[in-house]
């Protein structure tokens, strides 16, 4: 017993003299000093895909707002931004130089689908991380394969799953037709749909039609679809279709359960030329408030926002929803760089990263930012919001995870 | 001016055969790898300033042939397990074909409007490889990931590991060293005569006994042949390929460096290659709102000071202090 005692006491005095020990040990890999945390990223401030650029921009001022005030665990964000213009060939380049030039600690949501599958094999190889990639590609939770990489959005194949919990809780015996775009996006929404009806996929879609990029117009596609007698509409397309899409729909008189993929919710761009009146009850989901609407621009919340916006990045757009994408995924990472602490390693970072369980201040209520050693997925619920003529209105609860 | 002393030219062709081979050893591998890059591109803009230089024929598509020699290198490796040296012979049989038989309509087709039919090719390919019914070999938007060759011998010289990006260098430089000695080749005697000739006056070209028609096409083959090779090395040295790779500015950039190179200059070629490789980098350096706008900026300054490309410039410095010299 007294043996027992001594042996606990021991180990007791044992622990709390190595404990500051440990903590106190700083560990670098490239790219970490006590100074400063190299990080890298690749946007596309020119070509085809320059307006998401924006992100860049923001994830570099909301930086600037981190380094005046002191910096992560007293070390200042350097972030180096680099242009690929969304061209795969010159991001290999890009990562190339970030990484082995300017010897960056990790890559920082570098955009793109296309661009990120360039270097997928080429970070992982190196092992440096390429954390909170900008695509909603299914692929990038991939812990196994891929340990080095992590997405961040919700996932298309998860999106998918939240409006089939709808359905099945709303209609559980609809009739669903499915326009989908014949590429790697169209096929990852619609695979994640499929799975989740499990069974009942084969009795519920009624029809599934696809439409390649190159076609004029969907017409013909929305045609057979309402031929098909269904009243659940799943719109899994891009922009320019999407508002074809909703457009022929009113057309042709037909009024199914609408829903749109989150890819298109934009209603500037996609709504309003598809028509307001149109538009009215498509369903759709989201995980970021809104800027523009009326009921999050109040609150400590929203102060920190424009507070940030207005001194940081007064050339930003108030209403870009690509400025409140850069503002969140910054403060994710942010959140991974504190809780890392003095271990600035690569394993470390990659261990932190996927070991978060917080929730960030412009996410919707109730949304949250989770990882685990086997889920690299950080962003998957989302509340589903209907379109009442002027804005997305939030309905529900919150679906996901 | 009297003839250069073939000593000297000895002398200086060995300087800088020890420079090419020590250069990729003092640079770091990402510079390799960029370096690599501007051999691809030389290579690329050597088969069009073969066909616009050379010939008169403008093309806006080259961009159409590299990709797809960089497809046809992609997919033999990856589907077929092919090796990579054997891929270029093939992208540049493949390219060949496809630009003899493009240039039969292009020959009913001249300036501006060949421009624009070879300029519908450069919008139409990436599109194409997207196509369904092939994605199983090309992988859709996706593209391929190929892996890097591995070098043959392992050691280090001068502190540095003969990495993949090094071997790709020799590799490269082999590559367009075959490419420039063949075109110089073509270039140079009756073949390249006729090219000019037919570019200068096509009815004067004809009475002298050309045949404009076999001319046009095969010079458009070897042309798109050439920037097949190249495409075909690019994809290689990259080690990805995919649609978006291969949008219509690579068309207009390629067209750029030939522009800016020299037309009708062989080794204008290597400086169209750095032009396009190292000038955008440069441009968002300078500037992250508008790169475009900066390259446009240094684009025009580099016109107007050497308005006949870089080797204009070059030779037009050249002749001024040889006289001086001389005189």
């Amino acid at each position: 017993m007294r043996m027992k005692t001594l042996t606990l006491a021991l180990a007791t005095v044992a622990a709390v003299a190595i404990a500051p020990a440990a903590l106190a040990q700083k560990k670098y890999d490239t790219g970490a000093t006590d100074k400063e945390i190299k990080i890298g990223g690749i946007s596309p401030y020119s070509g085809p895909a320059s307006a998401y650029g924006n992100i860049g921009k923001a994830i570099q001022a909301y930086f600037d707002k981190v380094n005046a005030e002191g910096g992560v665990n007293g070390r200042k964000i350097n972030f180096i931004s680099v242009d690929d213009g969304y061209n795969p060939a010159k991001t290999v380049e890009q990562a190339r130089k970030l990484v082995e030039q300017e010897e960056v600690l990790l890559l920082f949501n570098t955009l793109g689908t296309p661009p990120n599958s360039a270097i997928h094999k080429y970070m992982n190889a190196k092992k440096v991380p390429q954390l909170f990639v900008a695509t909603g590609a299914t692929k990038w939770g991939d812990p196994k394969n891929f340990p080095w990489t992590m997405g961040w959005q919700p996932n298309y194949q998860s999106e998918s799953k939240n409006y089939v919990t709808h359905i099945l809780e709303t209609k559980p015996n609809g009739k669903i037709a499915i326009l989908y775009q014949n590429d790697d996006y169209g096929k990852d929404y619609l695979e994640g749909f499929e799975n989740a009806l499990g069974d009942k996929a084969k009795s519920m879609i009624v029809a599934k039609i696809s439409y390649e990029v190159t076609d004029p117009t969907v017409d013909s596609q929305m045609v057979s679809l309402k031929g098909s007698g269904a009243d659940i509409f799943f719109n899994i397309t891009t922009p320019k279709f999407a508002a074809q899409a909703i457009k022929k729909a009113a057309e042709l008189g037909w009024k199914p359960v609408h829903y749109l993929n989150s890819v298109s919710s934009s209603v500037g761009t996609v709504l309003k030329p598809a028509g307001i009146e149109n538009s009215m009850g498509i369903i759709t989901a989201g995980y970021l408030k809104d800027p523009t609407d009326p009921q999050f621009q109040k609150g400590k919340e929203w102060d920190d926002w424009l507070a940030w916006m207005k001194k940081y990045n007064p050339n930003g757009d108030l209403k870009d929803n690509l400025n409140v994408f850069g503002y969140t995924v910054a403060q994710g990472l942010v959140q991974v760089l504190k809780q890392a602490g003095d271990n600035l390693t690569r394993e470390n970072i990659m261990k932190q990263a996927a070991a978060l369980n917080m929730t960030l201040p412009m996410l919707l209520p109730g949304v949250n930012v989770k990882t685990a050693a086997d889920d690299f997925y950080p962003i998957e619920r989302e509340q589903l919001m209907k379109f009442d003529g002027t804005t997305w209105q939030l309905f529900g609860k919150i679906y996901g995870r | 001016m009297k003839p250069l002393d073939k000593k000297w030219v000895w002398l200086w062709s060995a300087l800088l055969l020890v420079a090419l081979i020590l250069l990729p050893f003092l640079v770091k591998n990402y510079r390799v790898f960029q370096i690599n890059l501007v051999l691809v591109y030389a290579i690329a803009i050597l088969g069009l300033n073969m066909l616009t230089g050379f010939n008169g024929q403008i093309s806006l598509g080259h961009g159409a042939f590299y990709a797809f020699g960089a497809y046809s290198a992609a997919v033999l490796m990856d589907k077929l397990g092919v090796p990579y040296w054997a891929t270029l012979p093939v992208a540049f049989g493949v390219c060949f074909v496809l630009g003899f038989l493009l240039g039969f309509p292009a020959l009913r087709l001249a300036g501006h409007y060949l421009a624009l039919a070879t300029f519908a090719l450069a919008l139409a390919v990436p599109q194409l490889l997207k196509y369904k019914h092939i994605e199983h070999l090309t992988g859709g938007v996706q593209g391929i990931v190929l892996n890097k060759p591995t070098p043959p011998i392992s050691f280090t010289f001068l502190d540095q590991p003969f990495s993949a990006d090094r071997w790709l260098y020799f590799f490269s430089l082999a590559v367009a060293g075959i490419m420039f000695l063949m075109a110089w080749n073509i270039l140079r005697g009756r073949v390249g005569r006729a090219l000019i000739a037919v570019r200068d006056h096509p009815i004067a070209a004809t009475a002298m006994g050309i045949n404009l028609t076999m001319f046009k096409s095969l010079t458009f083959g070897v042309s798109a042949g050439i920037t097949g090779v190249a495409g075909a090395l690019g994809g290689i040295v990259v080690a990805f390929v995919s649609p978006d790779s291969f949008t219509v500015n690579l068309s207009i950039f390629l067209l750029v460096g030939v522009v800016v190179g020299g037309l009708a200059s062989i080794p204008g070629a290597i400086f169209g290659g750095m032009f396009i490789q190292f000038v955008p980098n440069i441009a968002d350096e300078i500037s992250r709102s508008a790169p475009a706008a900066i390259y446009g900026v240094l684009l025009i300054g580099c016109m107007y000071l050497m308005p006949s490309g870089v080797m204009g410039g070059l030779n037009k410095l050249w002749v001024r202090l040889r006289t001086k010299t001389a005189g």
